[in-house]
């Protein structure tokens, strides 16, 4: 088999070497009649092009963004990564090599998740940010308990605006954990008045932004009525390409932010892997849960870089570890800092615009639709639009039509009526005026 | 009365008439490593013997300090937090964690003197 | 305090000091030949340059509610050769499998297959949003239950949950499912959940993060469980017990599937911490020792590429008991009777599950899982077939015997020398006297040419070095890796000059880092230098 370099001679040489008469031999612990006499009921060995067949086959069944007008977002986007950015991740000592644990070998991951943490920090106007977690939505989920220990307060507010995925993933981790969270009501306008809900049991306020329905509002009101309760501002951005035109959270006073930082360097993969993003103050730095790389010196005197506080981490903290987390995203962050130094700020800012200039464009042509309203006045490349009619059959006879339209909202909330006429619809810099065309076009003849 | 005591989780107390300064060990800090963070218990806890309280650090471990004794917290040694490195340089001089009052002295005849910890951690080598 | 025996130096002390006799090669740049000094992109970019061609944004009325972010951001841009450039150089600093031999015990660094990658980048694979409409990404849905058809054969399990994105994660999946499960039958208050010593920090982690307390399971003399030890811990206060095996000293537990049956026995359940998976895929499953959910790390076992920490995935295969807990998303197949095939398909919500006849826990991320992860597992799984997974696992472990029979005669085993599994387990006993630690001993592996071994792990034996060769090693290989490690005891054994370990590293990028400094004044970001003017002031 290719990947084994052991030929039938070697491993007889390293039997005698061992002193046993076969492998099994090596195998003595395994309790009796456990040992498996046959091969498990799968496939023989295939060579590549066996394999390319076969899943070739089932790639081909599906049917990828790229090849159709694409207007799919809810926490996922589509945009462009530059070639260079997937060649780079490729490279062996980037792919092949593991968590820097021996510095003075990987100081190259080192140093990417040094600029990717300043970077982060940066983006969303925070003090410090960590290398990376799994995704947006753990992220958000380890933010609020990072709120729960610092204010020593069980009880997480959540915006009607955040996407019922994340809500589930934080509302999994409460219910089994002994804590609570309060959900608002879902937010389509993002008009809730989440402040008045702040009490002095409340931990944390989480609110996204853009929100799921692609709204934005200033977050600014909302954290000073949280800290005037003791509470804790997380703001969850799942579109970080948002934050290249739009005021940081940082600025607007969150305590915590958790993002997906999928948009930049990263495809859509069809839900991961994706890279989570972790920034907070100063202050809260040793409740912050994943690595952190920090800089340092080697004995020469030489500007180096090590993963640095590990005490909050499970390998030695063990029990009282600020999270069980081990493995971060570290390609995917790489992916991202390759990218986003490819943009840089003028790049960045450009993108963004193109983006939120595209959306516009995008919602006065569905506007114009008879039978679609558009929903909420502010948002940047994502927003809500009210059809007269059952929103997934609205889709599902679009995609017949070679449209992905968007998300029903009924997809992430099943089940509620006031819901079930609401289309969520994102529009990057990869559509054209043809594709934009397209689908007002197709969706006027889907709802004649 | 004997000022100095040592407990078997190599905390030493230091007596001031009803008030104990506590801290590690030079042993127990050589053995830690370079201290990086000290995280010290708030003023006013009241504290039973033998109950963690205070947390010490090193890059590669993370030991929890307990007090030798019963009593509450009357003062919290806060240049630990900007000066770390303290505990290694003096761990049984300026590098108190924590100031106790007392509240019931006879626990101290529970702990041992210096040489008696000396001989303790040879022993225990 | 409670004392801790790992302790070791974290900032370099005499090991600047040049080699005796040697002089330093000086160049104007700093640079070593081939091997670049390299700045931070905020030293080399600016705000204003950018590697990326976009067309002017059409003028639009902006529907930004007022919330133009104002002012510089702090992201410095490089035009695409110097991206290029500054990437390429980082790279050469690192060490990786494609290089060398990457001994790390319980990390499995075995060969990641290109042709992985070529799969995972097909467009049906990576270009397809979990959010689109299911009927678009048939073939997806079907690639993931061919990863759980797979997985299942080989575990003997009943179910697979996809969705963890991580060991850890798969860990915390597991436990979750056993406590709904107790929740379920009435025994909600069970709150203790046994771990064994020398288990992987993640373990009690994962337990205590869940709120359950944690009771320590002490090892036998030769680093096993036994299963009295465990029927003693038990009682009507346990959910449940998380096992590695093999375990973290390579080791087979033999008293495996008697542990399994008093923790049943006890109404608890039994997570087996599959990290150590790749000892014995096709030859031992672990539905049959009695194991109710364990964790496989994709990353691991089944190549899907360390990249430098991740991304990993960690699905969790769950006996028939704990398989209606499993987390959302549920995957349930629609029959067709007609002509057309039958389609596998995602149930999302809570609700829908539950109309499945299923009682998922909840959910763990966003979407589906680590699709890009399944798809290369799958070419992997593909590629090996049945006959070369098992093959596999038998090379894994006559390599690491191999090695061990290699060097038991100048190293010390803690248990004492016997057959071990994937990986071999060695203390530091060896070196006492020598004046030469483990750390010391792994930092001239590195001058040697080797990413050393994983050091200080478990915790449970002093200066620990777990070395797992894996499959993907060739015999040459290991007998270079043998050959040297001999030659570098020898060297910190004998009386002679111990500056080849004292001083090491002494080739590599950089010498031994301060990690004291680090740690006791954080830098954990670029900062200008000059007062830093935050966009909220």
């Amino acid at each position: 088999m290719r990947y084994l370099p052991l030929e039938p001679a070697d491993r007889k040489a390293m039997l005698a070497r061992i002193g046993v008469a076969s492998v099994d031999d090596l195998f003595a612990d395994v309790p009796k009649g456990k040992l498996l006499g046959r091969l498990p009921d799968l496939a023989l060995t295939k060579g590549e092009l066996e394999v390319e067949r076969e899943l070739g086959r089932l790639a081909a069944r599906n049917t990828p963004a790229g090849s159709v007008p694409f207007f799919v977002g809810c926490g996922a986007y589509r945009h462009h990564v530059p070639a260079s950015v997937d060649h780079l991740i490729q490279r062996s000592e980037f792919l092949t090599s593991y968590t820097p644990y021996q510095p003075e070998i990987t100081q190259g991951t080192l140093q990417y998740l040094f600029e990717f943490q300043t970077q982060v920090a940066n983006l969303t106007g925070m003090d410090v940010a960590n290398a990376s977690m799994y995704d947006g939505s753990t992220a958000s989920a380890e933010a609020v308990l990072m709120a729960h220990r610092i204010t020593r307060r069980r009880k997480a507010l959540v915006s009607g605006g955040l996407n019922a995925h994340y809500r589930g993933v934080i509302e999994t981790l409460s219910r089994w954990g002994g804590q609570q969270v309060e959900a608002l009501a879902p937010d389509p306008t993002g008009e809730e008045d989440i402040a008045a809900r702040i009490d002095g049991d409340t931990s944390c306020v989480v609110v996204q932004y853009p929100g799921v329905y692609g709204t934005i509002r200033d977050l600014r009101p909302i954290a000073d009525a949280a800290h005037a309760k003791g509470a804790l501002l997380v703001v969850v951005v799942t579109e970080i390409v948002a934050l290249g035109l739009i005021r940081s959270p940082g600025e607007m006073g969150a305590d915590i932010v958790a993002a997906e930082g999928q948009s930049i360097g990263n495809g859509l993969s069809f839900g991961g892997p994706y890279v989570g993003l972790f920034a907070t103050r100063d202050k809260y730095v040793r409740q912050m849960p994943g690595r952190l790389c920090g800089e340092t010196v080697d004995a020469e005197g030489r500007r180096g870089f090590v993963l640095t506080l590990s005490t909050r981490e499970q390998h030695i903290r063990r029990e009282k570890a600020t999270s069980n987390i081990c493995t971060n995203s570290g390609l995917c962050a790489l992916a991202f800092t390759i990218h986003m130094t490819l943009l840089g700020e003028a790049g960045l800012k450009r993108l963004a615009a193109i983006n939120h200039a595209n959306a516009c464009d995008l919602a006065d042509r569905l506007a114009r639709v008879k039978g679609v309203e558009v929903l909420g006045r502010a948002f940047f490349n994502e927003f809500t639009i009210r059809v007269n009619g059952d929103a997934a059959e609205v889709i599902e006879n679009l995609a017949a039509r070679g449209i992905m339209g968007g998300v029903p909202a009924s997809r992430l909330e099943p089940g509620n009526k006031a819901l079930a006429g609401l289309i969520i619809v994102a529009s990057t810099e990869i559509n054209t005026d043809a594709d934009r065309a397209a689908y007002a076009k197709a969706l006027g003849e889907v709802l004649a | 009365m004997a000022t100095e005591h040592f407990s078997k989780d190599h905390e030493w107390v230091r007596l001031d008439g009803d008030t104990a300064a506590i801290g590690i060990t030079k042993h127990a800090a050589e053995q830690l490593g370079d201290v990086v963070f000290v995280e010290v218990p708030a003023v006013g806890r009241k504290v039973r013997a033998g109950e963690a309280c205070a947390v010490v650090e090193s890059v590669k471990a993370a030991s929890d300090v307990y007090a030798p004794v019963s009593g509450e917290v009357v003062a919290a040694n806060a240049d630990l937090a900007t000066t770390p490195a303290a505990v290694n340089e003096d761990a049984e001089g300026k590098a108190w964690f924590f100031k106790l009052k007392l509240a019931d002295k006879s626990e101290l005849a529970r702990l041992m003197d210096r040489k008696a910890y000396e001989l303790f951690v040879k022993e225990n080598a | 305090m409670t004392m801790n025996n790992q302790g070791r130096p974290t900032a370099p002390s005499g090991q600047g000091e040049r080699p005796m006799g040697s002089t330093p090669v000086e160049t104007y740049t700093g640079n070593r030949g081939l091997d670049h000094e390299e700045g931070l992109i905020f030293e080399i970019g600016s705000a204003t340059r950018t590697g990326v061609d976009l067309p002017k944004p059409k003028p639009v009325e902006p529907r930004l509610g007022g919330l133009e972010r104002t002012g510089g951001i702090g992201l410095p841009g490089l035009s695409e050769p110097e991206t290029m450039r500054h990437y390429v150089r980082l790279s050469r600093k690192n060490y990786a499998i494609d290089s060398g031999m990457y001994p790390l015990g319980s990390c499995t660094m075995k060969h990641n297959a290109r042709l992985n990658e070529k799969m995972a980048r097909l467009p049906g694979f990576g270009d397809i949003h979990p959010l689109q409409p299911q009927s678009t990404v048939e073939g997806a849905i079907e690639a993931m239950q061919l990863l759980a058809r797979y997985l299942l054969e080989l575990t003997g399990m009943a179910a697979v949950a996809l969705s963890p994105k991580a060991g850890a994660h798969g860990e915390l999946c597991g436990m979750l499912a056993i406590k709904a499960a107790h929740a379920a039958k009435g025994g909600a208050d069970r709150s203790i959940v046994l771990v064994p010593e020398s288990a992987h920090g993640t373990n009690p982690a994962t337990a205590a993060f869940m709120g359950y307390a944690v009771k320590p399971v002490p090892a036998r003399d030769d680093g096993t469980v036994a299963a009295d030890a465990v029927k003693a811990a038990l009682s009507s206060d346990v959910a449940a017990i998380m096992l590695t095996n093999p375990n973290t000293c390579g080791l087979f537990e033999p008293e495996v599937a008697e542990i399994a049956r008093v923790v049943h026995e006890a109404g608890a359940y039994f997570y087996c911490d599959g990290a150590n998976f790749n000892a014995i895929v096709g030859k031992v499953r672990p539905g049959d020792l009695g194991v109710d959910a364990m964790h496989i790390n994709l990353h691991k076992t089944f190549s899907t590429p360390h990249g430098g920490g991740g991304p990993g995935s960690g699905p969790v295969v769950l006996s028939a008991a704990l398989a209606p807990f499993a987390p959302l998303p549920t995957r349930y197949i629609v029959t067709n009777t007609g002509p057309a095939p039958s389609q596998w398909r995602l149930a999302e919500s809570q609700g829908e599950a539950e109309r499945l006849g299923e009682t998922p826990f909840g959910r763990l991320t966003a979407f589906h899982g680590q699709m890009g992860m399944f798809v290369r597992a799958l070419a992997y799984m593909l590629s090996h077939g049945a006959d070369g997974m098992r093959q596999a696992s038998e090379d894994a472990v006559l390599a690491a015997n191999y090695i061990r029979a290699g060097l038991r005669d100048v190293m010390s085993q803690p248990f004492g020398d016997k057959p071990c599994m994937h990986e071999v387990l060695f203390d530091d006993g060896w070196l006492e006297g020598t004046g030469v630690t483990t750390l010391d001993f792994a930092k001239a592996m590195i001058d040697e040419g080797y990413h050393p071994m994983t050091m200080y792990f478990p915790l449970v034996v002093h200066g620990a070095m777990l070395i797992e060769p894996t499959e993907s090693e060739s015999k040459q290989s290991l007998d270079q890796f043998i050959e040297t490690m001999r030659a570098l005891a020898a060297a910190a054994k004998s009386n002679g000059d111990k500056s080849r370990f004292k001083q090491a590293p002494r080739l590599a990028p950089r010498r031994r880092l301060d990690e004291t400094r680090a740690a006791r004044e954080p830098k954990l970001r670029w900062r200008p230098a000059g007062p830093v003017k935050h966009a909220a002031e």
